[in-house]
């Protein structure tokens, strides 16, 4: 691989042909099988043909491209390093800057999020797909918590969301409780899990810690497979009831002694009214759960989740119980996840173990790497791509997994400290925004 | 906020270790090694490479437990505790024995004060309420952290650190950084502050900085100090004390006057015959800095 690389200095022109040459050979390589044959349809037989001048066009694509790659790789360098001389910027005034941008997009994804309902009231797409950004929205700001500010590398995520989504369908349908009671309990149960999955796994750290957490995701949803008396096994739970608006059902008849939502408020039956609550239902817990996270980080436990993430050692050293540290990211984040699965079993009214797979856990993992570990706004916008490119890549069939892939490549070569990397600290004895009189003070 | 230990109590032991001894499966890394640190004053420890003076400290701040042997604290508060059956956390905290590290190990990505008030943090988290009092802003917990930003803040201007609290950890001067983990173990408010070579690495000018905090630290707030260092300008100028390990054996003890003399040292530290004892003072400085 040392002929292709990521160069950080000015290749020769020379060296740019052959890096492209090389490049262009991986792609032939992996375009015989993907492009150069294909199978055709002789009289009913597949037989296998031969498509080389596509083929070669496409080398030839790879080729060009990965020199305009270059050249404009080249361009944006050129540009940075200009501005860099240019400015007479302080770290202090970038830091400063950097935050400030942070919280213009918080406020314009706010904004954003708010309205969307009012201008796409009459569209069902629009609004389910942005109910599926929410959802991972909030599973990534979980999932932070462990993986972002604890540095505690975890697999099997996923799992305490099949727990969250799992205890909301049994909660409802075996004992008739509603999604509001549901709610703490399904929490408080997947926090459970998480402590119960933290034991064991105190010692571990780095790959075994993967491993172990992995290991974990799949015990649960073979275990929701298999005990089908429990969960239905692979047919899973079906007509879960659906959160009402205190009380009001979203429905086109009231239920008996109650009352509709539509009725209520005089409305004309929608079934998007029921839609645009849920993903005002999601927005408001993922607000929350914002909120909430933010605010731990600036608490001893935040700092203590992030000390053990920089150096554990040095947290025992310094006198913290680092079993606690490690439990409570692991239960908090695990309420997180629980908490978004009982969301995600109430809006589709029906789970089964495929929801849950190690791909949920693969992309939750994603969302929160691509977006800078640790980074709140990061898991916004990282989880917008995430669930938007797949989405926009249907017009490309097959090739959309490819698509989502070459992204995900893309983003880290680019960003490799994730979208934003950014790391505001928790506490500063200089507040920002006033450096001259910190510099006279020191 | 420190147990000053006052001039007279100077000669009472505060940590009595007695026939500690480490083995790694077939390697003795500490042998039988009987050694007594007297509180409110500077303890060296001194030795060739490898000859076990880090594991001490591991054993001591609970990140190995001995084979066999006793850790004996005379703790000002909690009276005796038996550092060698306390967790690593717990001997920071309860016994408040407090360690740095020879290769030094801040929280990097943080910054100067953020590393400072993680090393408060279970004033913090007792204050912060199962972080319940801390998510909801309550006054207790907003004064305990107001408190430990400002506690942070002194030591910061002591170690004339200040200007650079805002500033991540990691990516200061390697002379800071020292100077940044002992302010934050200093946090901790040890009654026993053990140092892991802080000299190392360090220029001259910055060495004699270190003595001289060093002193303050020990005649001013009473803190006692257990220092491995080879940097012999530091250990024989601030020492009330030195001991001397080698393959995990105490081969002398005593003043810094005592030691640098001692025949044994000298043969440690060069291997060479005890004949050549004349230029012995300078032979241990050049033989161990080298």
């Amino acid at each position: 691989m040392s002929t292709v690389v990521f160069a950080r200095h000015a290749m020769t022109p020379a060296e740019r042909l052959r890096d492209a040459g090389w490049v262009a050979f991986v792609g032939l390589i992996l375009g015989i099988p993907l492009v150069g044959l294909t199978t055709v349809d002789v009289g009913g037989r597949l037989a296998v043909g031969t498509r080389f001048g596509l083929l070669a066009a496409a080398v030839a694509t790879v080729f060009a491209g990965r020199l305009l790659l270059h050249w404009a790789l080249d361009q944006a360098r050129n540009r940075k390093l200009a501005r860099a001389r240019a400015s007479t910027a302080t770290a202090a005034d970038r830091a400063h800057g950097a935050q400030k941008a942070v919280m213009l997009l918080g406020w314009v994804a706010l904004g954003a999020s708010v309205a969307l309902p009012i201008f796409y009231s009459d569209n069902r797409y629009v609004v389910d797909t942005a109910t599926t950004v929410l959802i991972y929205v909030m599973l990534g700001w979980g999932l932070n918590v462990v993986v972002g500010l604890a540095g505690l590398l975890d697999l099997g995520y996923v799992a305490f969301y099949a727990v969250g989504a799992y205890s909301y369908a049994l909660l409802s349908t075996q004992l008739g409780w509603s999604f509001w009671e549901a709610l703490p309990v399904s929490g408080a149960l997947a926090a459970g899990f998480g402590i119960l999955l933290g034991y064991p796994i105190l010692r571990l750290r780095g790959d075994y810690l993967a491993i172990v957490t992995l290991g974990f995701g799949e015990i649960i949803r073979v275990i929701l497979v298999n005990w089908t008396e429990f969960s239905g096994g692979p047919n899973g739970i079906s007509s879960i009831p659906r959160p009402s608006f205190f009380g009001l059902e979203f429905a086109r008849s009231a239920p008996e002694g109650g009352q509709t939502f539509a009725g209520f408020f005089g409305l004309d039956f929608s079934p998007m009214h029921r839609l645009i609550f849920l993903y005002y239902l999601i927005l408001v817990l993922a607000l929350l759960t914002h909120a909430f996270v933010s605010r731990l980080r600036k608490l001893p436990v935040g700092r203590a989740w992030e000390a053990l993430r920089e150096d554990e050692i040095a947290c025992r050293a310094m006198g913290m119980n680092t079993t606690n540290i490690k439990l409570s990211a692991f239960a908090i984040g695990a309420m997180l996840g629980g908490f978004a699965g009982v969301f995600f079993a109430a809006r589709q009214g029906f789970i089964s173990p495929e929801s849950f797979t190690f791909t949920e856990s693969a992309i939750i993992l994603a969302i929160v790497v691509l977006g800078g570990m640790g980074s709140q706004m990061g898991v916004v916008l990282a989880a917008t791509l995430l669930v938007l490119i797949p989405e926009f890549g249907r017009n490309f069939a097959e090739y959309r997994m490819l698509l989502f892939g070459a992204a995900m490549v893309l983003i880290m070569v680019w960003k490799p400290g994730g979208l934003l990397s950014h790391r505001e600290p928790t506490v500063r004895l200089n507040p920002l925004g006033k450096p001259a009189a910190a510099k006279e003070a020191a | 906020m420190m147990d000053t230990n006052s001039p007279d109590t100077a000669t009472a032991t505060l940590l009595s270790v007695q026939n500690l001894t480490m083995r790694f499966g077939g390697l003795t890394a500490i042998d039988d090694l009987s050694l007594d640190v007297p509180a409110g004053s500077i303890t060296g420890i001194i030795g060739p490479n490898g000859a076990g003076k880090t594991t001490l400290f591991n054993c001591l701040t609970g990140f190995y437990k001995p084979t066999t042997g006793s850790l004996r604290l005379d703790h000002p508060t909690h009276g005796e505790m038996r550092l060698e059956a306390l967790p690593s956390h717990r001997v920071a905290r309860d016994a408040q024995v407090v360690r740095t590290f020879q290769n030094i190990r801040l929280f990097p990505k943080m910054t100067v004060l953020e590393n400072l008030i993680v090393a408060q943090h279970n004033v913090l988290q007792r204050a912060s309420r199962f972080s319940i009092a801390g998510l909801f802003s309550l006054p207790g917990y907003r004064q305990a952290e107001k408190e430990a930003i400002e506690r942070a803040a002194t030591w910061l201007q002591r170690l004339r650190l200040e200007h650079l609290a805002d500033h991540a950890a990691g990516e200061l001067p390697y002379g800071i950084q020292r100077r940044i983990e002992i302010a934050r173990a200093l946090c901790v408010d040890p009654v026993l502050l053990c140092l892991d070579e802080p000299a190392a690495g360090l220029n001259p000018r910055e060495s004699a900085e270190l003595n001289a905090l060093l002193l303050y630290l020990c005649r001013e707030l009473g803190i006692a100090i257990l220092l491995i260092e080879h940097d012999m300008s530091v250990v024989m100028n601030v020492s009330d004390h030195i001991g001397v390990i080698s393959y995990g054996r105490k081969i002398a003890e005593g003043t810094p006057e005592q030691v640098k003399n001692d025949p044994q040292v000298i043969k440690a530290y060069l291997g060479e015959d005890d004949e050549d004892a004349e230029n012995s003072g300078n032979a241990v400085t050049e033989g161990a800095a080298a």
